[in-house]
């Protein structure tokens, strides 16, 4: 990736220039969401259809979110590529744009997607014009595989869904950013903005954030920490900042004798 | 291996001692455990935990929040039909009862569901007794796709079925399925149900089985607290619940605490069950299943309904008529299954949730059938 000042995330051939993906779920009231996403600079929130009443003037979800901002639906419900694959056209027949974030849940105790349902509905909506983000299990070669069936972009999960453990899959998810030619956002388990920093500092191109903002008591100045967080990480990531060690460089014990 | 070896193993188990035994100790251990064991369970349903109320609260408020969010889902109970060949002798459905039995017509089923659904709620719950020759499956499905009409999640509260029936309904168009136990207590229920169909103890105990194997995408429990001896019982639905979501990993697991309610022409014997074991048994399933479903019902009053927000519940019924035919004819003398505590509207127990500080979901399902 070309680390310049220009610094744009495109995706489905939109351009981004806020790296900091938000969800709707779960907050106190949904009249925060638009506050919060101007207070984080999030340009692209993501939304369950199930969530979503059209039929409703007063608790239609997306009367809360701003045309400026990218709608990400989400197929949160589906247990098959079927479902999954039904709900991203039903999303898309109402109006929701082109994008959706495929979630394939088989296990409801921790929320872990189903990969190789999540294979299938890939391979399926991608060839429907799809712009086609899969939530995943970080695995280089299931990475590789969404690639090859189309996908725009790939989102391995930090750690299970609403756990605000951050990076707990830390090791897989550097794997994936070196090996992946799509953009990595990583998507679920961030809890904090310096698990988020550390994402972006990664190399991660993006992160969703979702419980961590919604859940907090002022999920406004949550969103704008998140905000100023994802753009640190980001930054540091282009000034190509020297990495951590855990072991010390002061002389050469072992080869100095070579150079003497 | 079914939920009857469980239920037969455990029927040694002296629960009034074991509680009795529970230290301060066992409590704290359990109450800051990560992940909780059945024997947490028992701590924390014990006399002692009462004493840890606070923290048990202070921690699942957390747990909620942060696997549901700052959410409450809504829903509506519609009643169909009364008609029950039943015995149950704490119900006010039960087939000894003389009144007027009511089945509504499909015409009439799309006046209730019009009127519900004008109030904003998406999810309905479905109501009968048992009585399959006054509602066959024709009936039944004819019903789910008359709802279909007007709400985006359909749930069933009817006579346990086979398994074949069930995919009939499901493929109807019905997601969710509740079914209580009633009581777990063996000798208990066989008490209270002399006679009907609902005398197979097996039978019901394995329909919640028999509905995720169906397709059920959802299924809520529960034990009608009152029955049994009420914490080996909130015990054995726990146990009930986890079973069923290591079982059946694809499938969300509610659990209800339904109390009894004086009802016509109930007869049972009640054991109390006064808030404070409410609460203290709902905290425990949350720390014990921090991504369980806890649905409360307009059977608990307001004032109580108000608090429970922040104690793990999920889900609440609203604007709740308990009658056949109860929302579109608003009639006043009625018979009820069990009298309706919170008879506040929809639009008023909304309001009181985005008071507490929490969003009022409407729908939250999108059938793809």
């Amino acid at each position: 990736m070309a680390k310049n000042d220009n610094d744009v995330l495109v995706l489905g051939g939109k351009s981004f220039t806020n790296r900091l993906l938000t969800g709707t779920g779960k907050f106190s009231s949904r009249s925060l969401i638009s506050p919060m996403l101007e207070a984080s600079g999030s340009q692209m929130i993501t939304v369950a259809l199930r969530r979503v009443d059209m039929g409703s003037k007063d608790e239609n979800i997306l009367t809360f979110i701003p045309d400026t901002v990218t709608l990400l639906p989400n197929t949160s419900g589906a247990r098959t590529a079927k479902e999954a694959i039904r709900i991203a056209r039903i999303a898309r027949e109402s109006g929701c744009g082109n994008f959706i974030k495929i979630e394939v849940i088989t296990d409801m105790q921790y929320l872990l997607p189903d990969n190789q349902e999540t294979l299938k509905a890939t391979e399926v909506l991608a060839k429907e014009g799809f712009v086609v983000l899969p939530y995943m299990m970080p695995d280089i070669t299931f990475a590789r595989q969404l690639h090859d069936a189309g996908a725009a972009a790939v989102m391995p999960l930090g750690s299970p869904i609403g756990t605000n453990l951050g990076l707990e899959m830390k090791s897989m998810i550097k794997r994936i950013i070196e090996i992946s030619s799509l953009p990595v956002v990583v998507d679920a388990g961030i809890g904090r903005p310096s698990q988020a920093a550390q994402a972006m500092e990664m190399g991660a191109d993006a992160v969703l954030v979702n419980t961590a903002i919604a859940t907090s008591a002022d999920p406004v100045r949550a969103g704008k920490a998140f905000g100023m967080a994802v753009a640190a990480g980001r930054m540091a990531y282009l000034a190509d900042m020297a990495d951590e060690q855990d072991f010390a460089e002061a002389s050469s014990p072992l080869t100095g004798f070579l150079r003497s | 291996m079914s939920f009857m070896d469980q239920v037969i193993a455990w029927e040694e188990f002296d629960f009034k001692d074991f509680f009795e035994k529970v230290t301060t100790r066992d409590v704290q251990r359990s109450l800051h455990r990560d992940i909780l064991a059945f024997r947490d369970l028992l701590h924390l349903l014990s006399p002692c935990a009462q004493d840890f109320l606070e923290p048990m609260a202070q921690k699942a408020r957390l747990l909620t929040r942060q696997y549901f969010g700052r959410t409450i889902g809504l829903y509506a109970p519609l009643y169909i039909s009364d008609y029950c060949v039943n015995q149950c002798t704490y119900c006010g459905f039960n087939a000894h009862t003389r009144f007027a039995r009511t089945k509504l017509t499909l015409d009439q089923i799309d006046q209730e569901a019009e009127a519900i659904a004008k109030t904003g709620i998406r999810h309905i719950l479905v109501l009968t007794g048992e009585a399959p020759a006054r509602t066959p499956m024709s009936y039944l499905t004819d019903a789910v796709r008359i709802l279909k009409k007007y709400f985006s999640s359909i749930g069933l509260e009817i006579f346990p079925m086979d398994e074949a029936d069930y995919r009939i309904l499901v493929a109807a168009g019905a997601d969710s399925l509740t079914v209580y136990q009633e009581v777990y207590d063996r000798k208990i229920y066989k008490q209270v149900h002399p006679g009907g169909k609902k005398a197979d103890y097996a039978y019901r105990l394995l329909t919640p089985e028999r509905g995720a194997q169906a397709g059920f995408r959802a299924v809520n429990i529960g034990a009608l607290f009152g029955l049994g001896n009420p914490m080996a019982e909130a015990f054995m639905a726990g146990l009930h619940a986890r079973y069923l979501e290591q079982t059946y990993p694809d499938v969300e697991v509610s659990l209800s605490l339904p109390r009894m309610t004086k009802a016509e022409g109930a007869t049972a014997f009640c054991h109390s069950f006064p808030d404070i074991s409410f609460v203290q048994c709902m905290l425990a399933w949350r720390l014990f299943m921090p991504r369980l479903g806890i649905t409360i019902s307009t059977r608990e009053s307001a004032a109580f309904r108000d608090r429970l927000v922040h104690l793990g519940a999920t889900r609440y019924s609203a604007g709740s008529r308990t009658d056949v035919g109860g929302y579109a004819r608003n009639l006043e003398d009625s018979t009820v299954q069990f009298a309706v505590t919170d008879a506040r509207s929809v639009d008023q127990i909304t309001r009181m949730i985005r008071k507490s500080g929490f969003q009022p979901v409407f729908k939250d399902w999108e059938s793809v059938i």
